[in-house]
């Protein structure tokens, strides 16, 4: 099977793991990624004003990517752009009139986009068109004894019309970890948002989150967290120090992506892992249970 | 304690009620208070007005108030209100609005300045951080 592919600029960069899973552990599952040419920056989060369309911009050309490819959908695995690309795509079908100005604003590109390119994320490709059931077939390491806390946040459940799992209880990833066979534990604070962008103007709103959010999934008895952003993995991770300062009881837990955990469960190579980027080391957690 | 309110009819037909109205999409007075918007809000701790009290002032067109408080610039627009108001209004596209309304004079009231922020801040944050922050709290 192919699969066109919109990395993220955060994936060439700080979340190299998170790409390079996302190709490995596909490639264990016989699905050959092809990544878009000359893709760009997706804008990072989408506009909320009912007149701002020039945001709208960057999302489409990337659309109009995959169109040149003659891709009818692609797929991405970071939560943030999975949730631009998908709303604005929503956007400009919607609406002619806004399907056109947007074309307008895009009078250099060759082809002009008519909304025919669907956006999936990889959870949503991975259940629906792979099966969780094929994943599991593929295992040469189950992730045994290993307990996680699948962390959502916002952008893979809100708003309703983006979501392809309940809002407020998703299960795609608890039933992805349960094929690696990991053990989820329950977790209520796994769409709760970690703080986002607020790391820049206001960390210590991320620190309190961060207390939160990872000190729930301490609670539940969970060894690591699974997310699926980078922005999410940054916060939960670097702002432990400052949950600890919070609160002396906090115990710090290593943020893997769940793409990660995969490659460990498909016997990718751990050159693609790159667990030296992490801020709380996951070697010793994975170390005890048999999969360092 | 704080300043009274002062409540005139005069105010509910003040463009910025328009305004907000029309950059948000959202009919303010859709809103009967039922306070769950606020009840949820991850951000609540942090914020000087809640989200269902923005909205009570915009529905009054107190925008002064707005305008001044630290809670626009708070809310992350994270959508647990907007999943889960009974009335269906967006409220975290009313919270834009009304920062669009700050962001959008010829002032440039940036709340964040990319040049305020330390280099070595800059250095460990990424792409994505960056991106976002600068979308959602500068002109
Ligand atoms: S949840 Fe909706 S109806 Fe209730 S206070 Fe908030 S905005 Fe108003
Ligand atoms: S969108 Fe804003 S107001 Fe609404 S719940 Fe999130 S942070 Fe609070």
């Amino acid at each position: 099977m192919k699969l066109s592919y919109y990395p993220g600029c955060t994936m060439k960069n700080a979340a190299r793991n998170f790409d390079e899973t996302t190709v490995s552990s596909l490639a264990r599952l016989d699905v050959e990624v092809k990544e878009l040419d000359r893709w760009n920056c997706c804008g990072t989060v989408h506009g909320l004003a009912s007149d701002d369309l020039i945001h709208l911009a960057a999302p489409v050309s990337n659309l109009i990517r995959a169109r040149e490819e003659d891709a009818s959908e692609f797929m991405t695995s970071c939560a943030m752009c999975y949730n631009t690309l998908k709303r604005a795509n929503q956007r400009v079908r919607a609406s002619k009139e806004t399907l056109s100005t947007l074309n307008d604003f895009l009078s250099l590109e060759e082809t002009n986009y008519q909304g025919d390119v669907e956006v999936r994320h990889l959870l949503e490709f991975l259940r629906d068109r792979v099966g969780f059931d094929r994943v599991a077939a593929r295992v040469v390491k189950p992730l045994t004894g290993l307990k996680v806390a699948c962390y959502y946040g916002c952008m893979l459940v809100r708003p309703t019309e983006v979501a392809f799992d309940d809002s407020e209880n998703p299960r795609v990833m608890e039933n992805l970890a349960t094929a690696l066979g990991a053990t989820p534990v329950p977790f209520p604070a796994k769409t709760e948002c970690c703080g986002a962008y607020h790391v820049v103007d206001r960390p210590d709103i991320v620190a309190r989150r961060t207390e939160r959010i990872v000190g729930s999934a301490h609670d539940h008895q969970a060894d690591l967290v699974l997310v699926s952003c980078p922005l999410c993995a940054h916060n939960l991770d670097h702002r432990q120090a400052d949950a600890k300062r919070l609160n002396p009881d906090f115990h710090h837990l290593p943020v893997l992506y769940f793409t990660q955990a995969m490659a460990i469960a498909l016997g990718c190579a751990d050159a693609a892992l790159d667990l030296d980027l992490h801020h709380i080391a996951p070697q010793p957690v994975l170390a005890d249970r048999g999969l360092g | 304690m704080s300043a009274p309110i002062r409540l005139s009819s005069a105010r509910l037909s003040r463009p910025f009620v328009a305004q907000v109205e029309r950059i948000s999409g959202q009919k303010l007075l859709a809103c009967y208070q039922c306070g769950k918007c606020s009840a949820g809000c991850p951000m609540a701790a942090h914020m000087d007005i809640l989200p269902n009290q923005i909205i009570r002032l915009a529905q009054l067109g107190m925008s002064e108030k707005l305008q001044a408080c630290d809670a626009i610039w708070t809310c992350v627009s994270c959508m647990t209100c907007n999943s889960r108001c009974p009335k269906n209004v967006k409220i975290a596209e009313v919270i834009e609005a009304i920062r669009e309304t700050v962001l959008r004079t010829n002032q440039r009231q940036d709340r964040l300045k990319l040049g305020d922020i330390p280099r070595e801040t800059l250095a460990a944050l990424p792409p994505i951080a960056l991106i976002s922050s600068l979308r959602k709290l500068s002109s």
